[in-house]
């Protein structure tokens, strides 16, 4: 996996990546408690991979920041400010789907330009080549455009995915398990899309994952959730080298037979 | 129970308050209208000629021992405009298109893709259900007429052939213009337009209601045509109480 161990943009942004921050964050679904009190502080531009088992509450977690859940207790906080209705329209914020999210019943060029579209931010020939361009940028083929979501694999979905969320020009970015269900060669381009949008863009960037190789290979700082609490929080390094018998397990399965 | 209804009312105002947006979404709509025709309108045909000729059937041959034949056509024609076609299309409806909605914005919700809109800051009622209500209640009023005046041959047709009956199409449809007038037609179409909406928000809503899989998609879908069936047959009555006054 290509590491990417220092957030340092050469250029000024259009947008610069925004700051995150999660105060004692807390949701039960029934009487099942998903979130018992999450913080966590994001900086701008970074990269920030929150790892851990399956079922730990990431994905929840995730759907937090973009207001797809409210939060039982706690409170999440944009460049200072709680979420509030009106977010959307204040903060540019996207989020890449682990199914993708498209819609089937659109191309993938209409996919791809439906933000640009829904809002008449641009005329349709300008809709067009913001298209292409965001196509190309995450190297999909050419006829890929007037095909359907389900005419493509599940690497080429999640690039388009990508490249959706790259008509919002997002300041914050989340992806929810980019890696899942592809095959090693995919996961490892897709973690180096990553790597490079940020680069480009500065976007602040919060990948979910139980990929180890995607977490060390892009994180600048790396989480670790267990329960719906976060047990470590650190660089790399920092993670690989922590005392915490859980995760020393969680980094050192393998599948080698007893 | 309450609370479904309390989010059924809650989807409906907010497709209201969407509604002045919907020239915008002439496209999906016409799309909709036209997934509404050529999903229902064969069916509706076959249904409406043949109630029609029941009708026929099972009034015919006693109004025609009582010497009341001639009256044939108004009892049919009043029954299908006021009552049967718009109950009968609402409930074919619900059934054939109702039930595709549920099942079409299930998988959405179950594939995250009503989410990635949110996230899009796109409001699914806005581009979802707003198209899908207005289709429908375009088409189920039109449906009804359509369901009418194909009743009403169905209806001539037995009425003239039948030997028991034997009642000329010329006195059938004669007695038909004296009893239906223009208040009629617009009574069931009252009720159309009332049940059409009931149907797409009931759909709408439990497709976007849809937790759990494919599973969970199957549920919606026999819940949406079964709550929009009870909820026609319960506001039907209730339509009939309130147009009761305004007929002459």
């Amino acid at each position: 996996m290509t590491p990417a161990p220092s957030p340092a943009p050469s250029v000024a942004p259009a947008h610069p990546g925004l700051r995150v921050a999660v105060r004692d964050l807390r949701k039960r679904y029934h009487t099942q408690e998903v979130l018992r009190g999450v913080d966590l502080e994001i900086a701008p531009a970074e990269i920030f991979v929150l790892m851990g088992p399956s079922g730990s509450g990431k994905s929840v977690f995730l759907r937090h920041l973009i207001g797809l859940e409210s939060p039982d207790s706690g409170e999440v906080r944009i460049e200072g400010e709680l979420l509030a209705d009106d977010f959307r329209d204040r903060f540019r914020m996207a989020m890449v789907f682990q199914s993708g999210g498209l819609l089937n019943s659109l191309t993938v060029a209409q996919n791809v330009g439906l933000y640009l579209s829904e809002h008449r931010l641009r005329s349709p020939a300008e809709i067009d080549a913001v298209v292409a361009e965001k196509l190309a940028l995450v190297q999909l083929p050419d006829g890929t455009a007037n095909k359907y979501p389900t005419e493509l694999s599940g690497g080429m979905r999640r690039r388009v995915a990508i490249a959706r969320a790259l008509t919002i020009d997002p300041q914050l970015i989340l992806f929810d398990e980019p890696t899942a269900e592809l095959d090693p060669l995919v996961a490892l381009a897709i973690g180096r899309e990553i790597v490079a949008l940020n680069r480009r863009t500065h976007a602040t960037t919060l990948v979910v994952t139980h990929d180890r190789d995607l977490a060390f290979g892009i994180a600048h700082r790396i989480g670790f959730l267990v329960e719906g609490r976060i047990l470590a929080v650190g660089t790399p390094d920092v993670i690989r080298a922590h005392p915490l018998p859980l995760l020393q397990q969680f980094l050192a399965a393998d599948f080698t037979p007893q | 129970m309450f609370r479904e209804l309390g989010q059924m009312l809650v989807l409906f105002g907010a497709t209201l308050r969407a509604l002045p947006g919907f020239l915008r979404r002439r496209r999906s709509i016409g799309e909709q209208i036209f997934e509404i025709g050529n999903a229902s309108l064969l069916m509706a045909c076959m249904l409406s000629f043949f109630i029609g000729g029941v009708l026929v059937l099972q009034a015919g041959s006693v109004l025609v021992e009582r010497g009341l034949g001639s009256q044939l056509g108004g009892l049919v024609g009043i029954s299908l405009c006021k009552e049967l076609a718009p109950v009968m299309m609402a409930i074919l409806i619900a059934g054939r298109v109702g039930s595709a909605m549920a099942a079409e914005l299930g998988s959405m919700q179950v594939y995250q893709e009503v989410d990635a809109l949110r996230t899009l800051n796109i409001e699914p009622i806005d581009y979802l259900v707003l198209p899908r209500i207005v289709a429908i209640t375009i088409a189920l009023p039109a449906l009804v007429v359509f369901s009418n005046l194909v009743g009403w041959l169905g209806g001539a047709a037995v009425a003239s052939f039948n030997s028991d009956i034997g009642i000329p199409t010329a006195t059938f449809f004669s007695n038909l213009r004296e009893v239906v007038d223009t208040w009629d037609i617009a009574h069931g179409l009252i009720k159309a337009f009332v049940f059409a909406m009931a149907v797409g928000t009931v759909c709408c809503h439990q497709g976007l209601q849809t937790r759990g899989g494919p599973r969970g998609v199957g549920r919606s879908v026999t819940k949406a045509v079964t709550n929009s069936i009870v909820l026609v047959l319960l506001l039907d009555y209730v339509l009939t109480r309130l147009l009761q006054p305004f007929d002459a």
